[in-house]
């Protein structure tokens, strides 16, 4: 144990007086907070642009139809000639031209086209299309002799509310809350993977390079050196995503209280379209928000967090063991990223659609890829039993890799010059 | 004499490769003990074994005469063939850390280090980093490191090897001077002039099998052929040469000397004594020079490599 604690304190002192490692971790939250200030700043800018189209509409029915909005402004140039309204537009550096041509009565098509200098953007399109489509319906209705008031009036508008069995009411945004809250989980965990495994790698192939790992081991246990490497390097993990995350905070609000800059503003594509009517929605959502099991859902992530990292970083140090360089490592890497982008995949898709479904349910029990997918399922509500056969499983599976890998560590870190197959690697766990 | 280390029939075997075939060796207290052999004899398995690095298939080690024991690397440092240290870390940081893992209290590591920085002076390198130092430089931190618990076995793979002849000296020394207080001190080398200067006994391996193994001077004895190098001065040298060749088994002989001799080996039967032969001689000429022939090191090593090839 002594030994043990002497390893980890060396690991973690070597990975965090490394100059790329405190760089990364006081530059990065500078970068990300940056990158966040700026599509901030550049999406309200987008917002306070407004663009002027010019309508030309030869019947005059539709131009009344087009209402000036915060983004957008109409002219109406139906008095002009076409030619002149193209002329005018063009010259005033207006955003667009619409021509609607002439129908004859209320049940021809009028033909729509649309002159600019950029190709204008789906919204616009649409918005076009739906209000010259709406106010030819009107029309037709009208001169088929139906009272369109009627129609108005009788038009309902339902809304579905959500309550299980228990008589809790949820939001229909709430499955995107409990996905954005999983797909960050498990996202969280596979940069830490990936990052933190690679970490190890080095770590133990640097070792193998220096020469010093026979004096090490001839004081400690193989064992004792692997577990310290990926003990001490997570735990260096975990203090640069502290500093990230509490530097990342303060930035954060430091800096766009300071600029007056709306870090809310980089999601308004989303809460744009919440208007009043969408109140009862949104009071839903926070209760939802709030109703999510905290307590619960933070043990797991630790739970899945520990069993995910060891795992995977077990199969980065034997790897590491196994070769004499950085570059030798490519034909082992794919086996390792494979599970990982599997999960996230099977996540974001899977999961979305169907949080227990088949597939969902078969691979957040399989050890490598349930870290991520069962942290997915898990803000959804998942059986306990099925919760507790991946952790067992999950468990299992660690101190199988973990025996596993001390075996190819101990062989690999003796051999030098020898570029290994996976062949080899098999022979070696017999030794 | 009590012996120290005992290893006892002891096999190992990587997938089809025997690496170590029966090896027994008994390294006697306070000796310097060879480990001799070619390249891939399985000289450093066999020492991976004794740092319980690598487990023997078969066969028993004991140390002290107790079966070995995890706690007993404590007792036992280790300098392997293929040594380092880490690059960016400060010298006297992981000289410190090497230390603490071998079991010392910080305290103590760090007045023992004090003591053997001084001593081999090399104080100024405490805060360097191992990059900055040159490859000798770095061998004798290594050194350092590998005594500094005061181990009852020492073991060096190739101690020598990147060391220039000034340094070689100064760590030859201070074997010795580790021998004197105690310490019992494993070999393994190719160098055979070293061997033959410092070890008293020695074993040799040759593809995993142990040929030969005792005290240098016993097995000196059983090597030599009771040949003996003379050098005479005689009135008729063609003559006497001739009647030598008759009496006796002659060869050649490749001493040096500044007399202009006649240079000649001479092999006795085994019931003939260095004596008559001298008589012998004395009556014939004058001789200068009269040497037993006595196998070194090198030539034992080649020998018995060659005939087991």
């Amino acid at each position: 144990m002594r030994n043990l604690r002497l390893i980890i304190n060396r690991e973690y002192l070597a990975r965090v007086r490394n100059k790329t490692f405190i760089v990364m971790t006081f530059l990065s939250p500078l970068i990300f907070v940056g990158m966040i200030l700026l599509i901030a700043y550049l999406s309200m800018l987008n917002s306070t642009e407004q663009k002027i189209i010019g309508i030309h509409d030869e019947s005059g029915m539709f131009a009344a139809e087009f209402k000036d909005g915060e983004q957008v402004q109409y002219l109406d140039y139906s008095s002009k000639s076409l030619a002149t309204a193209r002329q005018e537009v063009l010259e005033n550096e207006y955003f667009g031209l619409i021509h609607i041509s002439k129908i004859e009565s209320s049940f021809g098509k009028p033909e729509v086209e649309f002159f600019g200098k950029d190709t204008p953007g789906f919204g616009t399109v649409e918005n076009i299309e739906k209000t010259i489509s709406d106010k030819l319906t009107r029309e037709q209705l009208i001169a088929k002799g139906i009272d369109v008031s009627e129609i108005d009036k009788a038009r309902a508008d339902v809304s579905v509310q959500i309550q299980n069995f228990a008589g809790e009411q949820s939001s229909k945004m709430s499955n995107y809350i409990k996905m954005f809250f999983g797909g960050a989980a498990g996202y969280l965990l596979m940069m830490f993977i990936i990052i933190y495994g690679n970490m190890v790698m080095r770590s133990v192939i640097e070792e193998k390079t220096n020469r010093i790992i026979e004096i090490i081991v001839s004081s400690v246990k193989p064992f004792q050196l692997l577990l310290g490497k990926v003990l001490g390097t997570s735990l260096a993990g975990l203090t640069q995503f502290s500093v990230w995350i509490i530097l990342g905070t303060v930035l954060l609000f430091g800096i766009s209280s300071f600029l007056g800059i709306d870090p809310t503003a980089a999601r308004s594509p989303a809460s744009a379209g919440i208007d009043n009517a969408m109140k009862p929605e949104i009071n839903q959502l926070v209760i939802d928000i709030l109703k999510l099991p905290y307590a619960s859902l933070l043990s797991f992530f630790v739970i899945y967090f520990i069993g995910g990292y060891f795992l995977y970083s077990a199969i980065y140090a034997a790897i590491g063991a196994a070769v004499d360089s950085e570059t030798d490592t490519q034909q082992f890497m794919f086996p390792i990223i494979l599970p990982l982008i599997l999960g996230i995949y099977v996540g974001f898709f899977s999961v979305v659609e169907n949080p227990h479904g088949t597939v969902s349910t078969i691979f957040s029990i399989i050890p490598l890829t349930s870290p991520i997918v069962m942290l997915m399922r898990i803000p959804f509500g998942v059986p306990w039993w099925e919760i507790a056969i991946s952790i067992a499983l999950l468990i299992a599976t660690n101190f199988a890799v973990l025996w596993l890998s001390a075996k190819i560590y101990r062989v690999g870190i003796l051999m030098y010059g020898k570029k290994p197959s996976y062949k080899e690697l098999y022979k070696w766990l017999k030794y | 004499m009590e012996n120290l280390l005992v290893a006892e029939n002891v096999y190992k075997r990587f997938g089809n490769f025997t690496a170590l075939n029966n090896v027994s060796i008994n390294i006697p207290k306070e000796s310097i003990f060879g480990l001799l052999g070619p390249n891939g004899a399985g000289k450093t398995t066999f020492l991976r074994i004794i740092n319980q690095i690598t487990m023997p298939d078969e066969g028993e080690i004991y140390l002290d005469g107790r079966p070995l024991q995890p706690d007993d690397i404590a007792h036992i440092g280790y300098l392997p063939e293929e040594r380092g240290l880490y690059k960016s870390m400060k010298v006297g940081e992981q000289a410190l850390y090497l230390a603490r893992l071998k079991g010392l209290s910080r305290a103590e590591a760090k007045e023992r280090l004090n003591y053997w920085f001084k001593r081999l002076d090399i104080e100024a390198w405490w805060d360097k980093k191992i990059q900055e130092l040159s490859k000798g430089m770095a061998q004798k931190v290594q050194f350092v490191i590998t005594v500094l618990h005061r181990p009852k076995l020492l073991i060096f793979d190739e101690p020598f090897s990147g060391f220039d002849p000034v340094n070689a000296n100064l760590i030859k020394d201070e074997i010795l001077q580790l021998k004197k207080e105690g310490a019992t001190i494993l070999f393994s080398t190719h160098r055979m002039e070293s061997v033959e200067e410092l070890c008293e006994y020695i074993a040799l391996i040759h593809k995993s099998n142990k040929l030969l193994d005792g005290r240098v001077s016993d097995i000196k004895k059983e090597y030599k052929s009771n040949t003996f190098e003379v050098g005479l001065h005689a009135q008729d040298e063609e003559t006497l040469l001739r009647e030598l060749e008759e009496k006796f088994q002659t060869g050649p002989a490749r001493f040096k000397s500044i007399q202009d001799d006649l240079k000649i080996s001479i092999k006795l039967k085994e019931k003939e004594s260095s004596n008559d032969l001298l008589q012998y001689l004395l009556s014939r000429a004058r001789v200068n020079h009269f040497v037993e022939v006595i196998p070194s090191v090198n030539d034992i090593f080649i020998k018995t490599v060659t005939q087991n090839a």
